[in-house]
Formats: structure tokens, sequence, C-alpha cells
């Protein structure tokens, strides 16, 4: 855990703590760092924070270091540390949380990949309704994804007929437009 | 039998094996799959990670449009698209708070009462008749079951199996005739939602995954999940790089293509010869040995 001089009484309205609980309903208090999240956790071995940290962080209210952190982006929600925490507190809700205040802040500190993936998916669906995989390529590879990765398996994939090159569009797709715009509107700051 | 039917995206395309065997399966089964009519994208990962309403708002759409169509529950073959479905049940009936949100951004109250169904438990739930309609018994076949994360976890929303040790696939697997091993890595993450965005990590998990699976005496590996699929499937040759030379491929099949071989359904109709790692010469090999003179075979 690095000192950076970060104050960690922020006021109200800048508390990522009250963000937190406000967004989840959970009160990270409830974790007395027993560690097993991150005893269970598969990506352990990859983050820059464990999973114990994070709740401590979130505890002490660490706004700037846990909004910088990469662990948060490589969260898969496996959900074995909310399965697995003896005291009931849900880690991975928490997490999905904090990605959810990085993105409305301060979407420059998204890894790019990962912002890349969720923007080409969450866009398959606004313009379908559905995800067209053939779309969800392409569109991940020109928002900064891997460029050339899995190009050499696109013959092998149409060859078992797994792959469809017209987007099936529902006809709800309207519906699907309006509920991602109430739910960007219901996010902004009030 | 009647059941409402989510397929979802990734069983239209990149896993339609899943969908086609799933389908020849419930025919011979006499189950009448009742899709639900225009029905959305869950929002998988990318919805949850990024707008918790959303994640919430899009699966409730489906759960009103199945409702609307009277149906009791919604079988969901996709662990991920159960999971979204299953959560958005859970948080509707139990945060009023954010239900009356959700219900405002759909335009109406969306009903609670349709359940979800997931693979494990629509198959586990017929073992006794895919037992009794068994013409091939899948014998001296082992398979590892694989659940990953999205079948049995959170339990709170699941509400299903045991989320440390489940049993569901192994007892649709003997019912089948095979034998499941006993292995330790059922219930580890294959790296799912990250296959594009993250391959390392998919490649270090399924790696781990796939060589405890053999080192168990597995001869396939048994998933419910088009994810898992993709990840083990399609990954596969990346994991190999490291491995030993000579490995064989480990097959990955879904659990709905096994019970359609034991219930003597034709490969092709279960979508078979679409995998990455073969899975017929395996499965023609146990089938030359099965009809091999034996003694007494099981009831």
């Amino acid at each position: 855990m690095t000192a950076t001089g970060e104050r960690s009484t922020a006021p109200a309205e800048r508390s990522l703590l009250a963000a937190v609980r406000s967004a989840t309903g959970l009160d990270p208090s409830h974790c007395y760092q027993c560690g097993k999240c991150s005893a269970g956790c598969p990506m352990a071995d990859e983050m820059d924070l464990k999973t114990h940290e994070i709740i401590r962080l979130l505890q002490l209210d660490r706004r700037e270091r846990l909004l910088s952190s990469q662990a948060i982006w490589l969260c898969l929600t496996c959900e074995t540390c909310t399965a697995r925490c003896p005291n009931e507190f849900d880690p991975a809700a928490t997490i999905d949380a904090l990605r959810e205040i990085v993105l409305a802040e301060s979407a420059s500190k998204v890894p790019r990949p990962m912002a890349a993936f969720h923007g080409a998916f969450l866009d398959q669906i606004r313009a379908h309704g559905r995800v067209f995989e053939f779309g969800l390529v392409a569109s991940y590879k020109l928002r900064g994804g891997a460029l050339f990765a899995d190009v050499a398996a696109a013959p092998g994939m149409l060859l078992r007929g797994k792959l469809s090159l017209m987007p099936e569009r529902i006809a709800g797709v309207a519906d699907i437009r309006r509920i991602f715009e109430r739910c960007q509107t219901a996010r902004e700051p009030k | 039998m009647k059941i409402g039917y989510f397929p979802g995206c990734s069983l239209q395309s990149t896993e339609r094996e899943y969908d086609e065997s799933v389908r020849a399966v419930a025919a011979a089964l006499e189950i009448e799959l009742e899709e639900v009519n225009d029905w959305g994208c869950c929002g998988a990962s990318s919805a949850h990670a990024t707008n918790r309403l959303l994640s919430i708002a899009l699966p409730a759409r489906t759960l009103a449009l199945a409702a609307a169509q009277k149906m009791e529950r919604v079988f969901a073959p996709c662990a991920a698209c159960y999971n979204r479905l299953a959560t958005a049940r859970h948080v509707l009936a139990t945060e009023p708070e954010l239900a009356e949100r959700v219900h405002a951004v759909l335009g109406t109250a969306v009903d609670t009462a349709v359940g979800v169904v997931s693979a494990a438990q629509m198959f586990s739930e017929l073992a006794s008749q895919i037992r009794e309609q068994t013409t091939v018994p899948l014998k001296d076949l082992k398979l590892a079951c694989y659940y990953g994360c999205l079948l049995v976890r959170p339990p709170a929303v699941c509400q299903f199996d045991d989320a440390e040790s489940p049993t569901s696939l192994e007892t649709v697997v003997s019912a089948t005739g095979a034998t499941p091993v006993r292995w330790k890595m059922a219930l580890e993450c294959c790296g799912g939602g990250f296959s594009l965005s993250r391959t390392s990590s998919v490649v270090r998990l399924g790696r781990a995954i796939l060589q405890d699976a053999r080192a168990a005496g597995a001869q396939a590996v048994v998933v419910a999940c088009p994810m898992c699929h993709t990840n083990l499937d399609f990954r596969q040759r990346a994991m190999a790089e490291r491995a030993q030379p000579g490995q064989e491929p480990l097959p990955v099949i879904f659990v709905s293509q096994l019970v359609g071989l034991a219930l003597g359904l034709k490969p092709e109709a279960l979508g078979l010869r679409r995998h990455f790692v073969d899975p017929q010469p395996l499965l023609a090999r146990v089938a030359t040995a099965k009809s091999l003179p034996e003694h007494g075979g099981p009831a």
C-alpha cells in the first residue's frame, strides 16, 4: 500500500465510501480482513491490489488510490469471493460499483482493452438488441483492442458455421435504446 | 412438459452447437421449448461492470416478456444469461428501491414469479428420464464436470446445488452411463469475458483447468456454458503451446451433446463437428469399445 499522503477523511460529497454504500446497499465495515476473498481469487496474482486490500482502502475512503487501481478492472466477477465471505459481504458487487464510479468520473483511467471491449459490447446491444459477435470483434478492434489478434481464427470459425455475417435486429430495439437512455440519465450526478 | 426458452446471443453464432443440441435433446425428451418472443441480450459482463441499473433493466425486460407469455419458468442454457436473469429476478424481489427504478426505466412492473433455470438444473431434474431413455450408454467414458462460476454462484442468487461441491452435472453424466471423475478445478473461473480483452489470463486459467482434468483421468470436459466452451475449446491451442509435446488435445463437450449421444441422436444433430478440438474420434472409440461383448451391463 503506497502512502500518498491522501487524506482519509474526505468531505461527505466526495466520499467514495458513501457513494459505494448508496450504490450497493452494502456496508464495507462488515469486512474484518480475513483475506479469504483474496485467497480464492483467480486473478489475485495479476492484481496491484488484492480483494481484501480493496475493501480495506474503501473502509479508509482512499478515493484516489482505489479509483486509479488496475485491479478493479481485472475482476472477472466469478463470485468466488462473494460466495465465500464469512460475514456475508459482497466484494464482487463492490468492485462493480467502483468500476461504475470510475467510468462516470474519469473514464480515461479504464485500461484500454477493457474500455474497448465494454464499449463495443454495449454498442452491439444498442444497435441490434442483441450481440452480433462478428460486429463485436470488428468494433472492439477499431476501438483500440488488439488489431491482429485472432484474425487467423476467422476462417476456422466460418468453416464451422460459427460466424453470422449479418446482424439480426430485434423488433423491440427502440425499447432497448430507451432503456439505455434512461439508465444513462439516472446515473448522471443530480 | 413445456418451458420458456432464452437461447441468448452466443447460442446464435459462435456456440450454435449448444442451441442445436439443446433443441434436439428437448425434442427427444418430449419437452416443448417456447422461445421468449423478441428477447434481448442479457447485458452480460459489460452491463454489470459499467452500469448496475442497466444490468438489471436489460434482463428484466426479458422477464417481463416471459411473464406476458404466461411462462412459469425460463430455461437459459448459457450460464451467463442464466446468472443475469436470475440476478435480475433476485434484485427485483429483494431491493424494492432499485425495483422501482427498473420499473420506471421499463415503463412497466416486472413479475418476479417467473423462474429461471440453468442447464445444470434442467438436465439434472430430467436425470431419471434420461437414464430410462438412454439407448447408447456411454460406458467407459471418464468425464470432468466443469461448472465454472455462474451455474452455482453467488448462492443467494442461484439457490441451486452446492456452491462449493456441486453434484448436478455429475448426476447427468451418471445418467448417460459415463463416469464423472473427481477433480479440483470444477469451480475455478475460465477467464469468462476476458477472451478478447485479456486473452493471456484466459490461457493461464484454462491451462490449469485442463491440466487438472487430465491428471484426474478425464477423457473430456463437460460444460454448460458457451463462454467456458469458447475458452477451453477455441483457446486450447494457445494453452497447449507450453504443454508437453505430443499431448493429445482434450475435447470439451456440452452437457446437452452428451445427453443427446446417450439418447442415440446423430452427432450431426448435436453439432459435434463444430468444435475446434474434435471430440468425434474419442466418442467413436468409446462407441466401438461398447459394441464388444460385455458381461452384464448396468440396468
